[in-house]
């Protein structure tokens, strides 16, 4: 793939930027100033003078491009190949959307700038507000939230500030035993005690079971709906009639919004808070791992807890108002990764109405279609219709054969593509986690269902290239137990 | 057979369908994919939906946008803010307008690190990995700490979970919060630490820095920590040292906040004066202002907290073969492991920031790095000088500054803000509506893209404002 | 796999009395449900621990398990060798993977622990 790989027939290590550096050589051009140049000791104190310049590397231009060029290569990405990762919603990420995110008039623009210098950016922001309360069926939404986990936050808070002026004292939120880890870990953030509730049979929330645990002390219970197996929670009027009975509130982890939209509204199901992640269902690039974009919307009684400033809209003027006094305060700085706002808005007015719902219609065909493919050699512990992703098991293999998901998802690597999502939700045993998006084609997803199956045959026929998988990635399996028992987590020089 | 709900507008994947560009199946691929399935129609695949709660109309949005059209809208809106290139910028407040290289997002903006995840199969995500580890160990660099993680997701994000960190760390119940931290940094804090129970209590600021009598007269074995910036909201240089001391004489923590990581090429790091959390705005490094986010939040430690830190972090390892390699480590903090009992909830970070902030740094190198930030320092010296020579305007603090110093105006600072942008000057931040004590104080940074004849204009037109 | 001459919680967790002192480490079973340990985090000494309240945590890469006192009382000694080989935990789990030495409170409270062949009948593992 490089130079710096198997040269001579034995493994290299392919270097980092500071393996280049070489004392006096520069990668930048700053002008020398054009001010008077006072000696430093009388701008700030010698105290306060850096004595050791940061050693950062000494590289030229051409160091720099060629190294993250080569690092590029050395990564995986929706351009580059099919990525069926459980809960992510990797879809193709619109290359028209980077152009309008990086026009000066929303690149370059400062938060702080005067209302009247930043209409665009807050009509724009309005705009999307209205867009997605209608998509949602929620009464406002907030954009203040970097990514969902922080929306979570951001929707927990209202609801703890809620109860706080009812002057009701709820210490506890529920939470599916399918959840995502975000999930409990934000309400334990809140201050608020985790009761698990148990999923059943048919991979639906117990209703039984969440029955028993609802009481008055119960702020609200945290539902993802579809759910993290890829699955429509068919009780939801049942979970929303207990839980509103009791005086609770319905929370909405968004992430699998992309199976529903313009199908059912989140509002209309009776959720009262939702966080949408825009890096997921309104296609902003996850960036390897960030930014990305949450967004909460709420109902009216949850509106004046809102985060500041909120955006109004004074006919064709916007401005922001901070004189919110029930506000939960921030939870960042400015506004939002407004940014991505840039995005989700480009791709909401490019689909449409008609182009969202194809977008669900599709993104559910797909998935099924797949399932239909591979449920003859994998178990499949929810034998129902998915929405947009499906939780298969790898027990059988893992038996029969001692091959783990964990090996089959590195062998999955082999054949060109990413691996599904995979031990998650912690609720089916060697879990793997499909969802192939509305974007890609069916020949792709045939591709990739011929390479699975070719694996379930490879874990009967010959379990040792699947345990030593993967075989043509840049590196060989890494040691994770080294590197969590002897932390390197920085450069340091030799 | 095909159970129609109060929704049957459900498309069947036959007729009544535009081709969309981003979603490639037609027709008869849909008809096939159906078969397979054994399903009549995609509404059949959405009856486990109860027909009560689904919609029975279409979505109300305005009309699918051509690319072009799209284009052009969007164009307009963007036309209608007054952005740094079309204005000379003497604001900064947190968010900084500097010289961004164009190798930073031709290369962080690559589709293979754009439209890549987070790296959770190791071996097919080196790239992104190794730029994390890289990032980590320059983050470490230039604050002298020992141990940074992946990223956060802003400045004042990674100040609150600093706070929160130092509660977990020292079993104590409150934060002294100097009010020459950034307004919305303490805000968050606030936001993030009160359900915990955490006490929240604001230290005065006297003749533009953190009141340091007010400091050791507010500590007590309760304090888990003192947080402050450096340099500070009002551009003023922080007494660091003195600032850890007191802190860890009372067995408390110091959090150094730093919302302008430029100053660090020409501060002495918080490493090297005792602090033990740095947490930060990465903005600076590279990226651009886009009007408030995406920002970069950073946080760094000393090595010995390296199990208490939120987020991400990269390590190195080696490859069943010797090769070195890089993978996400020290998992069992996060939420998708410990979940309720995890040391943060966030998952997705800015991790994109975070490269180009390391290709960033990477550019400037070890001696670009000091120059910008030295250009930083000097030219808000001279517009600093110059403005203090103006009639009626006059400094609010006679202490050193980095680039960034508060003016008391004779005109409301929202006034002289008018006149300039009409000038084509996008003025300071008016400190009024976060410091009411301050509604005659302006905010005004100069960075390194300031040149002397903007600074002179500067000082002509406000030499005319009074 | 499970020496005779200790006594086991149902958290796996072992004992072997050593004149009035105890010292407590996690059973075979255990570790290897762990897979690699890669970090122990053991209380200090002087230290109270209270019976089946966690005392500590021990790691592997994609898990987390609470530590929980077989016994109450005062933890007298702490196994320095984990700090940079929590390995051993796997290796020899009985002999250099041990935790801590607690002086129990009351060494009846054993009692309340199960011998060898009523804990592999908890596990599964007993011999048919
Ligand atoms: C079901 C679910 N909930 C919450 C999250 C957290 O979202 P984010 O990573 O944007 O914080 C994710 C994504 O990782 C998810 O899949």
């Amino acid at each position: 793939m490089t130079p710096f790989d198997n040269a001579q027939g034995r493994p290299r290590d392919f270097p980092v930027i500071f393996d280049f550096s070489v004392p006096g050589r520069v990668g930048s051009s700053y002008p020398n100033p054009d001010v008077p140049d006072t000696p430093l000791e009388q701008l700030i104190p010698a105290s306060q003078l850096r004595k050791e310049p940061a050693a950062l590397p000494e590289v030229s231009e051409l160091d720099v491009v060629r190294h993250y060029t080569r690092l590029s290569h050395r990564n995986f990405s929706i351009d580059e190949g099919f990525y069926p990762l459980g809960s992510c919603t990797m879809k193709y990420n619109p290359k028209i959307h980077e152009d309008a995110a990086r026009l000066a008039g929303f690149a370059r623009l400062h938060p702080y700038a005067p209302a009247e210098g930043a209409q665009g950016a807050l009509r724009l922001i309005c705009e999307l507000e209205e867009l997605l309360a209608e998509i949602s069926g929620m009464d406002r939404v907030t954009f203040q939230p970097a990514a969902g986990a922080h929306g979570e936050l951001t929707g927990l808070l209202m609801i703890r500030a809620y109860f706080e002026t009812r002057g009701e004292r709820r210490t506890k939120v529920i939470v599916p035993d399918s959840a995502h880890g975000t999930n409990p870990a934000t309400a334990a953030m809140v201050g608020y005690q985790v009761v698990t509730v148990k999923s059943d049979a048919r991979g639906n929330m117990d209703v039984r079971a969440l029955r028993e645990a609802m009481d008055g002390s119960v702020a609200a219970i945290m539902l993802t709906n579809p759910n993290t197996l890829g699955l429509f929670e068919e009780p939801i009027l049942d979970v929303e009639e207990i839980v509103h009975r009791a005086g609770g509130q319905l929370y909405l982890d968004g992430a699998n919004f992309n199976a529903v939209l313009g199908v059912t509204r989140p509002g209309d199901q009776g959720f009262d808070v939702m966080h949408m992640n825009l890096h997921k269902t309104f296609t902003t690039p996850h960036g390897g791992g960030g930014p990305g974009a949450g967004a909460v919307g709420v109902k009216a009684h949850l509106a004046p807890f809102l985060p500041v400033p909120v955006i109004e809209r004074d006919g064709e003027r916007f401005r922001l108002d901070d004189q919110r006094p029930q506000s939960i305060g921030k939870i960042r700085a400015f506004y939002g990764n407004f940014g991505n706002l840039v995005r989700a808005y480009a791709y909401i007015r490019s689909m449409g109405a008609d182009g969202l719902r194809q977008v669900a219609e599709t993104a559910v065909l797909n998935a099924n279609y797949l399932l239909a493919r591979l449920r003859s050699r994998f178990d499949l512990p929810y034998d129902r219709l998915c929405k947009h992703e499906f939780v298969l098991s790898g027990a059988r293999q893992k038996r029969q054969h001692g091959v783990a998901t964990r090996d089959m998802a590195k062998r999955i690597l082999d054949y060109g593509f990413h691996a599904p999502t995979i031990y998650f939700p912690l609720i089916v045993e060697e879990a793997i986690m499909i969802e192939p998006t509305e974007t890609e084609s069916k020949r792709t997803l045939d591709e990739f269902a011929d390479a699975m199956l070719a694996i379930a045959r490879e874990a009967q026929d010959d379990p040792e290239v699947v345990k030593t998988a993967p075989h043509s990635t840049p590196v060989k399996r890494l040691d994770e137990v080294r590197a969590a028992r002897q932390p390197d987590l920085r450069w340091k020089p030799r | 057979m095909t159970p129609r709900g109060r929704g049957g507008n459900v498309t069947t994947g036959v007729e009544r369908r535009t081709q969309h560009k981003y979603i490639p199946a037609t027709d008869a691929e849909r008809e096939e994919m159906l078969r397979t399935i054994g399903a009549a129609s995609v509404e059949e695949l959405f009856a486990d939906i109860p027909s009560r709660v689904r919609l029975d109309r279409p979505l109300r949005l305005p009309p699918a946008l051509s690319d072009p059209e799209l284009m052009a809208q969007l164009r307009a809106m963007a036309d209608a803010n007054v952005h740094s290139d079309r204005a000379v910028c003497f604001l900064g407040a947190g968010a900084y307008d500097h010289y961004v290289p164009s190798v930073v997002w031709h290369l962080a903006g690559r589709g293979e690190f754009l439209t890549a995840y987070t790296p959770y199969q190791a071996e097919l995500m080196q790239g992104e990995l190794q730029a994390g580890y890289e990032y980590q160990s320059m983050l470490c660099e230039i604050t002298g700490m020992g141990v940074a993680n992946a990223s956060m997701y802003d400045g004042a994000s990674a100040a609150a979970e600093a706070a929160v960190m130092a509660k977990d760390l020292t079993g104590r119940g409150e934060v002294l919060v100097s009010t020459a931290v950034h307004p919305e940094y303490r805000q968050v804090i606030r936001t993030y630490t009160a359900p915990l129970g955490l006490r929240v209590t604001e230290i005065p600021y006297r003749h533009g820095l953190t009141d340091l009598d007010a400091v050791a007269r507010a500590l007590s074995p309760r304090t888990a920590a003192i947080i402050i910036q450096h340099p500070n909201f009002f551009g003023c240089l922080e007494d660091g040292a003195a600032c850890a001391e007191l802190a860890h004489r009372a067995g408390a923590l110091l959090v150094c906040a730093v919302a302008e990581p430029l100053s660090l090429g020409i501060l002495e790091p918080p490493g090297a004066w005792g602090a033990d959390i740095v947490a930060g705005e990465g903005q600076p490094l590279g990226n651009h202002l886009n009007f408030g986010g995406p920002y970069l939040g950073m946080l760094a430690t000393r090595q010995e907290f390296v199990r208490r830190i939120p987020g991400r972090l990269v390590g190195a390892t080696v490859d069943a073969e010797g090769r070195r390699g890089f993978v996400l480590t020290l998992q069992t903090r996060e939420q998708h492991i410990r979940r309720e009992k995890a040391s943060s909830n966030i998952c997705t970070n800015e991790a994109l920031l975070a490269l180009a902030a390391a290709i960033y740094m990477a550019s400037l190198g070890k001696a670009g790095f000091r120059k910008v930030s030295e250009l930083n320092l000097r030219k808000a010296a001279y517009a600093r000088e110059a403005i203090r020579e103006i009639p009626k305007f006059r400094l609010a603090f006679e202490v050193p500054t980095f680039n960034e110093f508060v003016v008391r105006t004779p005109l409301a600072p929202e006034e002289v803000n008018r006149r300039l942008l009409a000038a084509g000057i996008l003025g300071g931040a008016p400190l009024g509506r976060w410091y009411p004590e301050l509604s005659d104080a302006w905010l005004v940074c100069v960075t390194e893209q300031r040149t002397k004849a903007e600074i002179d204009r500067l000082v002509a037109l406000l030499e005319g404002f009074r | 796999m499970y020496p005779k001459d200790l006594r086991y919680s149902s958290e796996h967790e072992w004992v072997r009395v050593e004149g009035g002192r105890v010292r407590v480490g996690i059973t075979r079973f255990a570790a290897d449900r762990l897979t690699d340990v890669v970090f122990v985090e053991l209380p200090a000494a002087g230290a109270k621990v209270t019976f089946m309240q966690p005392f500590g945590v021990v790691e592997s890469v994609k898990a987390v398990s609470d530590l929980y006192a077989p016994l109450s009382g005062t933890v007298v000694e702490v196994n320095p060798a984990l700090v940079d080989s929590p390995e051993v935990v796997n290796s020899d789990p009985y002999g250099k993977g041990w935790m801590i030495v607690v002086q129990p409170d009351d060494l009846r409270e054993l009692e309340r622990l199960m011998p060898v062949d009523q804990y592999v009948v908890a596990i599964g593992e007993a011999a048919p």
